[in-house]
């Protein structure tokens, strides 16, 4: 039940997008189209997945204070041994899609190297430290209610963006500006989750 | 000074800045933007690790091989952000800094700001106007971050750096301005402005 809850918690009231602006710059980019938009939405649930529980093991482990050597807090090597994994996993990925799967390789395209420099899975991991979860499972559960969460928010702006280019906005608006904004309304929309807990 | 070198540090701030212009590093700005503290913390933070990466690189630029330079640029972003962290924490208790900053701060390194300007300008460039130039972008990125801060916590709090501003006057501070959604439509508003001004920035 817990897990069930943190998983709900973690698609929509903890949202990456609206409520931590994680990931903010693939998000505004690539944005354009629906179908490109899914692609880097299921990248980001797949490198989600597979580095998170692997960062807490890490945390855990090695990290956290005492846990290698008695009396020595490692914790401020964390941002730099996160972002090692991450981007040593995004590599590995890529290589193992490449040789397996190559229409899936070729449709994530671009995406997947660009996702080791994407804010929401080193925020995955840095939200995942100061959460202090229990054990594997769970981080993988919010690895994947977070992943879905970003998912979720990029299709359905893209979505929008693409209707969107058919009305007539003003001029200085146009693109960004308006881009920004309608990011704001959704947020607002999606607070209506607020305080929902199972 | 030269005109060339004036420019660098000129066009980021307005003509070509970080944030509405080349849209690079959103991600980390506005969770910070709550207060006027935390956006000044975040801001000096940015402008710290362009700076000195920046010049970092640039004196690395022709000694590394170009097919493993990503993996060194992390390492070198990497270190000056941990940098930065420590010195944070020391300072944490002394002058109450908010303990999810940290989060933020870490998320520099994947900020799209510190690695495109080491990508587009450091690695082709010699290391002062490098330097200037990660100045300058991190200034730009402040810049931003400090006049939704402004609005943020003038309106929300009625209080500028936890200074009473407008409470006294009886004012009912709105709670909706210090939630999330709010920086995105001011972000989204002072796009408004400056493409109004700079009309070749508009998007056909």
């Amino acid at each position: 039940m817990e897990y069930l809850s943190l998983f709900v918690k973690s698609i929509f009231v903890d949202n990456m997008i609206f409520a931590y602006f994680l990931g903010m710059c693939s998000y505004l980019a690539v944005s354009k189209n629906v179908k490109t938009a899914a692609g880097l939405g299921v990248a980001v649930i797949f490198v989600l997945l597979v580095t998170l529980p692997i960062n807490y093991l890490l945390n855990k482990y090695v990290l956290a204070p005492d846990a290698l050597i008695k009396g020595a807090d490692l914790s401020f090597l964390s941002f730099i041994i996160f972002i090692a994994v991450i981007a040593a996993i995004v590599q590995i990925v890529e290589m193992v899609v490449e040789k397996f799967s190559p229409s899936l390789y070729s449709a994530l395209g671009i995406f997947l190297p660009l996702i080791a420099v994407n804010c929401a899975i080193l925020g995955g991991s840095l939200f995942m430290q100061q959460r202090d979860f229990v054990n594997v499972g769970e981080s993988a559960v919010y690895a994947l209610g977070s992943g879905i969460g970003w998912f979720l928010a990029i299709v359905s702006l893209a979505a929008i963006r693409e209707k969107m280019s058919y009305s007539n906005v003003p001029a200085p608006l146009k693109g960004l500006g308006i881009t920004f904004i309608t990011v704001g309304l959704m947020a607002i929309a999606m607070m209506t989750f607020m305080g929902i807990s199972l | 000074m030269d005109a060339k070198l004036k420019e660098t540090i000129l066009n980021p701030i307005f003509k070509g800045n970080p944030i509405t212009v080349l849209v690079l590093g959103i991600c980390s700005s506005l969770a910070v933007t709550v207060t006027m503290k935390g956006a000044l913390v975040m801001a000096l933070s940015v402008i710290a690790v362009t700076g000195i990466s920046s010049l970092i690189l640039s004196l690395l630029r022709n000694t590394i091989p170009s097919r493993v330079r990503i993996i060194v640029q992390l390492v070198v972003v990497a270190m000056m952000v941990i940098l930065v962290d420590q010195i944070l924490k020391s300072f944490e208790a002394t002058y109450a800094i908010d303990k999810q900053l940290s989060v933020y701060i870490g998320l520099i390194i994947t900020n799209c700001i510190v690695m495109g300007r080491i990508e587009a300008f450091a690695l082709g460039n010699k290391p002062w106007p490098s330097f200037l130039d990660g100045v300058a972008n991190g200034a730009g990125y402040g810049m931003i971050l400090l006049i939704v801060a402004f609005f943020r916590e003038l309106l929300g709090s009625g209080t500028l750096f936890g200074v009473d501003i407008l409470n006294w006057l009886g004012y009912v501070p709105n709670n909706l301005v210090i939630l999330p959604p709010f920086a995105l439509i001011l972000l989204g508003c002072i796009v408004w402005v400056q493409r109004s001004i700079q009309k070749d920035l508009q998007e056909k």
